[in-house]
């Protein structure tokens, strides 16, 4: 379904992605995960044509330059935070989206209601909170039900118990039908209830490239817990006589 | 055909999401309501220059808004331009936007036609308050150039909207955009006029060659084809003006016309192909 091959993306004399090649099948769901500036975003906005690039992007067999409106017709795209009119009725964003994606007889009722938003079509966008938001941006893009979906860091601005929310959320939605998932995150509960494969990226390159439950076992394998105290202390037993000292 | 449909309707569809922006926003009811009131100011005033007391006819009045026309519309022009492409980027709109199964190209003409539409509104309800108040009292001579004159002042605030956005597309933040409008607007309005004066009296420029470097300004052919559409003849500017209705003749509308259109057209070309060719952030 997205076949991208040998992507190189530089930012004048930095590269951001170096020769980077994933394959995604129909009905897979893979994760980009990496470190902030390892190229997960990078390699999203070259999908979905914000970035020109080397190398080649194809979706669905069309190339991602040459035929960039159908290739993103096919794609979903929920970005980390949806900024739009802010004056705007929830309603009038899902028409102008709708319109925008071909699509003319949407029910605004029942995209709002796939993402529990139902009862909201009246209210503008700057009353909706960020989860809301999000799950907004993610009912826009299901409109039309594209093969692919696109998620970039999309719990990134959202609280625990948002992102909770929303993941379970994209569990439901996203794979339905088939659906190819591509989403970038560093959040591991996200990666193990939605992916199927992992895509390990490391200043630009692919390091590695593992299933779900290897990448699972891998990373908490290695997981160590660093507790920094909030005011650090040179002499610990000083500080604790001192403590004692004033409890006394 | 289904590609050309596809397109103006993503036009369409993103002028009509503009356009109901720009009507709701602060600076379209401001500069109507100023051209509104300084409207009616320059009526009252050419009559009162004229002897007269109240409400000047349309031939008078309009000689008079050919100078605020020059002062505030290129201004309206600019800043709207400036503010369009480079507030979306900021706002993050245009990642989003353009993530959708829409062109660039389209994204661009839906916000030009959006904003041609507020400014001409915002410019009709201005002139249209004046030309009422003028025709309950009674004054409607010279109507037509009155009519000229608006036409070309639409005329001229599609060119500089072209210019505002090609600033708008250079320019990364909104703030930068509006600077550099504001400044081109200085530059043009003021810098323009004084180095023509001073070309002209410190290096004795001939008056072909006033006229062509005044023929290169939007401003100055938006002045001389107002002038001559009120007064049908160009005596007011003096040597220039002469030298240009002997040298041109009918053709001259023609002339002005084209300059007009290349200022409208190449300012949008170019942010067209600007904003096709580079990174959006």
């Amino acid at each position: 379904m997205i076949q991208i091959n040998h992507l190189t993306k530089r930012f004048g004399r930095s590269v951001a992605v170096d020769n980077v090649s994933i394959r995604v099948l129909p009905g897979e769901s893979v994760a980009l995960w990496g470190a902030n500036g390892a190229g997960k975003t990078t390699i999203i906005r070259c999908l979905t044509g914000l970035y020109r690039y080397e190398g080649t992007i194809q979706v669905d067999g069309h190339d991602a330059v040459r035929h960039g409106k159908r290739v993103r017709q096919q794609i979903g795209y929920v970005p980390q935070e949806l900024g739009f009119y802010d004056d705007l009725r929830v309603s009038a964003a899902i028409e102008f989206f709708a319109t925008l994606r071909g699509v003319s007889a949407t029910s605004t009722d029942a995209v709002l209601a796939r993402v529990q938003l139902d009862g909201h079509a009246r209210k503008r966008m700057r009353e909706l909170s960020g989860g809301m938001k999000q799950r907004l941006a993610l009912a826009i893009a299901l409109i039309g039900d594209p093969p692919v979906l696109v998620l970039d860091e999309v719990t990134a601005s959202l609280d625990s118990a948002g992102r909770r929310e929303f993941v379970a959320l994209l569990a439901a939605l996203a794979q339905a039908d088939g659906r190819c998932v591509l989403f970038a995150s560093h959040r591991l509960e996200e990666i193990e209830a939605l992916a199927s494969r992992v895509i390990l990226l490391d200043r630009g390159h692919v390091a590695d490239d593992l299933d779900v439950y290897a990448f699972a076992s891998r990373v908490k394998g290695s997981a160590v817990l660093h507790l920094t105290p909030a005011d650090p202390v040179d002499d610990f037993e000083a500080a604790s006589t001192q403590l004692i000292e004033r409890q006394a | 055909m289904t590609t050309t449909r596809s397109m103006i309707a993503n036009i369409v569809t993103l002028s009509r999401r503009d356009l109901r922006d720009a009507l709701a926003s602060r600076w379209f009811i401001l500069y109507s309501l100023a051209f509104v009131a300084l409207g009616l100011c320059v009526s009252y005033v050419s009559a009162s220059s004229a002897g007269g007391a109240g409400l000047a006819g349309f031939g008078r009045t309009s000689a008079g808004l050919v100078n605020l026309v020059l002062l505030v519309v290129p201004l309206m022009g600019l800043t709207a331009g400036a503010g369009s492409v480079a507030g979306d980027r900021e706002r993050g709109m245009l990642t989003y936007l353009l993530a959708q199964p829409i062109s660039r190209w389209e994204l661009l003409a839906g916000k030009y036609v959006a904003l041609a539409i507020a400014l001409s509104m915002s410019i009709c309800v201005g002139f249209g308050v004046s030309a009422m108040v003028m025709s309950l009292q009674r004054s409607t001579a010279d109507a037509s150039g009155y009519l000229l004159l608006v036409g070309l002042t639409i005329l001229l605030a599609m060119s500089m909207l072209s210019i505002g956005m090609l600033i708008s597309v250079l320019c990364r933040r909104a703030a930068v955009a509006t600077g550099v409008a504001v400044s081109v607007w200085l530059a043009m309005v003021f810098a323009t006029d004084l180095g023509l004066m001073a070309g002209t009296i410190a290096m004795k420029l001939s008056i072909e060659t006033l006229f062509g470097l005044a023929v290169a300004s939007p401003l100055q052919v938006f002045k001389m084809w107002s002038l001559q559409g009120v007064d049908a003849s160009l005596d007011v500017l003096g040597p220039a003006g002469l030298y240009a209705q002997t040298e041109f003749g009918g053709s001259l509308k023609l002339l002005f016309l084209g300059v007009m259109a290349a200022w409208t057209l190449a300012p949008i070309l170019v942010a067209g192909w600007v904003f096709n060719r580079r990174a959006l952030l």
